[in-house]
């Protein structure tokens, strides 16, 4: 099957080279890092994570949300799903990649990264949020190829694929679930200790991931003869819908329980990034902006005309996609290290090099989607003759 | 088959290139380095042949000995108690770094990260 | 050139006789396990995530009492640090966000973040004068919680230590402390160490790995006290068995009120405060 993506359109290859140049320029700036030490990023002795692990924790949301797909396909028996929960199985596929090299670059020591499985400790989160990234790319890759394969010899898929999907459902909230406890669980650290941060975490997930597919699957009908139909990109954003409510509803909880206990340190973190502390207010036109996306993605798809119109869905989507990826790409981890233990503002700058090594591996993570995809389309377009 | 001229070139190339390293290298063995010690006489924690075959063996168990289980003791196989300390029992005696361990270490093409940390006096000079 | 099969064996097994011997000799000599601080707190041993049960067996829980009312009056002293950054080659770097340091000095009002931001009826002395501040070596620490690798790993004796040759350098750790003590390697920490006088006796780091004050656990093996202590020529710092009732940080605990930072976390920090 893989061979489908060898062949393509002059378009097709000037998309791949693109991404080639900024996989190139990543890594020879990852070359840097190596060779100097993390000392070339922003990060500081305050704000000892950045870029790199917001990435990690907003793409693990993206991973996740494929499960929106197969839980109505495989638990309900929504048949319209059928053709295109491949297509979120990919995307996981991509995201999850993309997760496992965030880690990789943020470490100060990656040839040691095996230390992990070598003194295995299993009261760190770290160590189990490890096993569910591996596992969950892994039964992805299982279902995801396998029902692509059996599509394409127009048979059915195989009871033991069929079980892995199942498992894949409870495994895609694991995902997300223990890459909150990484957060949720530090005394301390009070933006990050609250015990919404799974719900939230989970919430988002199943909006900015369903969104970006949606995005995506328009693409695809554009690029392509194979076109998911009107009724799945309704359904999709109805579920982006919901679980934006619920997003915002849940972070609308934690101000409520910040503001009106009335408890300065719960306070400050949201404080930070939403309304400036001591005069620090850099994240403040983010974070706002990123409100005023959420709620106009979550208006636009409550109107059923308005979201019956490819350009407004699309629109709904990407303010969903910035408003979420700004939520948790940008202000969840600043907003935990600000203040810092002493109750002191550092603020934090990604630097050139750090930002195109977070491009590079986005350009990684899009290059595995486009192949995949590619594979996907051609099997599609297939059953189309 | 298709294109089995293009084929068979590209596999000659392939077969080429990965067995580059043997067939360049042939016939040209570099000599064997022998270790130059400065303190003569001195007996280390262990024989010598222990000590050639697994040093970084015994260091590894070392490591975790002194700092995980705070045991700084090592009771050789002569029955002699020596302090565990790479810096402080090792590089004492093995004081030229150069000479003695990255003779070897060169010739093995091994990068032990040791001395990322331990100090060798004489070359810290270099770069303090 | 492998080991063979039996040598190695009884390295391994030689030292767990020395280590197992070695513990157990601790015990019977100290007889005090449960003159504990856990016991006090009517804790049990289960809930100090397992570390409990090894420490009281070996009687001692090293901690450290900081009298602020001697600190305080020495301006600008800073023997304890220099001593303790000279002893462990910390390198020294300028720029805030490169920082590494294992002791330093910091408002009262930055150090007892959730006791003091809101009083303004602090006396005057004590807001101005500077706290020293470092590893609390806490009997609960989040940061041994949090390590993939157990790099960071809570000895016997209650010191949470470091092993830099098994650490990632993930900052896991730097996230899970909520006092701010760990420092990153962010370069080469031997950059920060040009031109200065070097202990040999005693490694660097290397880049890439978190670092912290290891309460002197190499001079403790050697029968000397901390580096910083001993450096105190105003009797500011104790250190002492904090298991062990007649030794000199319990009668200064027992006499004094004092304070250790950020107590409602429930990691039970063993570096204490004589406030006044």
């Amino acid at each position: 099957m893989i061979e489908k993506a060898l062949q393509g359109s002059s378009r097709y290859w000037t998309w791949i080279g693109f991404l080639l140049v900024l996989i190139g320029a990543g890594f020879i700036s990852y070359l840097y890092q190596l060779k100097t030490g993390l000392g070339i990023t922003g990060m500081s002795r305050d704000v000892s994570w950045g870029v790199y692990i917001a990435q990690f924790t907003y793409l693990v949301g993206v991973a996740a949300g494929a499960v929106m797909l197969v839980i109505p396909e495989l638990l309900h028996g929504y048949h319209p799903y059928r053709r295109v929960v491949v297509f979120g199985e990919f995307l996981a596929i991509a995201a999850v990649t993309m997760c496992l090299l965030f880690i990789v670059v943020d470490i100060g020591q990656p040839a040691r990264l095996f230390n992990v499985l070598l003194h295995p400790t299993p009261n760190s989160i770290l160590f189990w949020d490890m096993i569910v990234l591996n596992g969950y790319l892994l039964i992805n890759i299982i279902v995801g190829y396998n029902t692509l394969l059996c599509d394409k010899k127009g048979i059915p898929v195989p009871k033991w694929v069929k079980f892995f999907a199942y498992v894949s459902i409870p495994w895609a909230f694991s995902i997300h679930t223990v890459t909150a406890f990484l957060y949720s669980g530090l005394p301390g650290r009070h933006a990050w200790l609250t015990a919404i941060m799974a719900p939230r975490f989970l919430a988002s997930a199943f909006a900015s991931g369903p969104a970006l597919l949606i995005l995506l699957l328009l693409i695809v009908r554009k690029v392509s003869k194979y076109d998911p139909g009107e009724k799945v990109l309704q359904s999709i954003a109805k579920t982006i819908c919901y679980a934006m409510i619920a997003n915002l509803f849940f972070v609308g909880l934690e101000f409520f329980t910040a503001f009106y206990s009335n408890i300065p340190s719960h306070m400050h973190g949201l404080e930070y990034l939403f309304f400036g502390l001591h005069g620090h207010d850099q994240l403040v036109p983010w974070m706002q902006t990123a409100g005023v996306l959420g709620f106009l993605g979550v208006f636009i798809l409550l109107i059923p005309p308005l979201r019956r119109r490819i350009g407004f869905l699309a629109l709904a989507c990407a303010a969903i996609i910035a408003s979420t990826w700004t939520d948790k790409g940008v202000g969840l981890v600043i907003g935990g290290f600000v203040p810092n233990p002493f109750e002191k503002i550092t603020e934090y700058h990604p630097t050139f090099p750090e930002i195109t090594i977070a491009i590079g591996i986005w350009a990684v993570g899009f290059l595995i989607l486009t192949v995949l995809y590619k594979v996907a389309i051609s099997v599609r377009e297939q059953e189309l003759n | 088959m298709y294109d089995s001229g293009k084929v068979i070139i590209g596999l000659v190339i392939f077969v080429a290139i990965a067995t580059f390293p043997f067939w360049f290298g042939m016939g040209k063995a570099a000599p064997m380095p022998e270790p130059v010690i400065m303190t003569k006489g001195q007996k280390c924690v262990e024989s010598k042949d222990y000590m050639r075959a697994s040093h970084m063996y015994l260091l590894n168990v070392w490591r975790d000995q002194a700092l995980r289980d705070g045991n700084r003791v090592y009771e050789n196989k002569r029955g002699e108690k020596v302090t565990i300390s790479l810096q402080n029992t090792c590089m004492k005696c093995h004081s030229n770094k150069e000479k003695f361990c990255d003779r070897c270490h060169d010739y093995a093409e091994v990068k032990p990260y040791c001395w990322d940390c331990h100090f060798v006096p004489k070359e810290s000079k270099q770069w303090n | 050139m492998e080991l063979k099969r039996r040598d190695f064996l009884k390295i391994v097994g030689g030292s767990a006789l020395i280590g197992g011997s070695a513990i157990s000799a601790l015990v019977e000599e100290a007889g005090i396990a449960h003159a504990s601080p856990h016991e006090e707190h009517g804790h049990s041993a289960e809930e100090d995530h397992g570390h409990g049960h090894i420490e009281e067996a070996s009687g001692i829980r090293w901690a450290m009492v900081v009298d602020m009312r001697k600190c305080s009056e020495q301006e600008g002293c800073r023997d304890c640090i220099n001593a303790c950054h000279y002893v462990h080659n910390v390198p020294n770097f300028p720029d805030p966000k490169e920082e590494v340091k294992w002791i330093w000095k910091d408002e009262y009002h930055h150090v007892f973040t959730d006791i003091s931001t809101l009083d303004p009826y602090v006396p005057e002395h004590i807001k101005r004068h500077p706290f020293l501040v470092l590893c609390n070596h806490c009997d609960n620490p989040p940061c041994v919680r949090v390590c993939p690798t157990k790099a960071t790993f809570k000895r016997p004796d209650g010191i949470v230590a470091m092993d830099y040759h098994r650490c990632i350098g993930c900052r896991f750790c730097m996230a899970a402390c909520p006092y701010g003590s760990r420092s990153f390697n962010w370069r080469d920490p031997r950059l920060g160490l040009k031109g200065r006088e070097l202990n040999y006796e005693f490694p660097t780091r290397m880049r890439g790995v978190v670092e912290k004050c290891n309460f002197c656990v190499e001079r403790l093996a050697q029968g000397k006290i901390p580096a910083c202590v001993e450096a105190c020529k105003h009797g500011a710092l104790t250190f002492g068995n904090l298991a062990d009732p007649n030794s000199e940080v319990r009668a200064l605990l027992r006499e004094n009120y004092a304070l250790r930072r950020k107590p409602q976390l429930g990691t039970k920090p063993s570096v204490f405060y004589i406030i006044a």
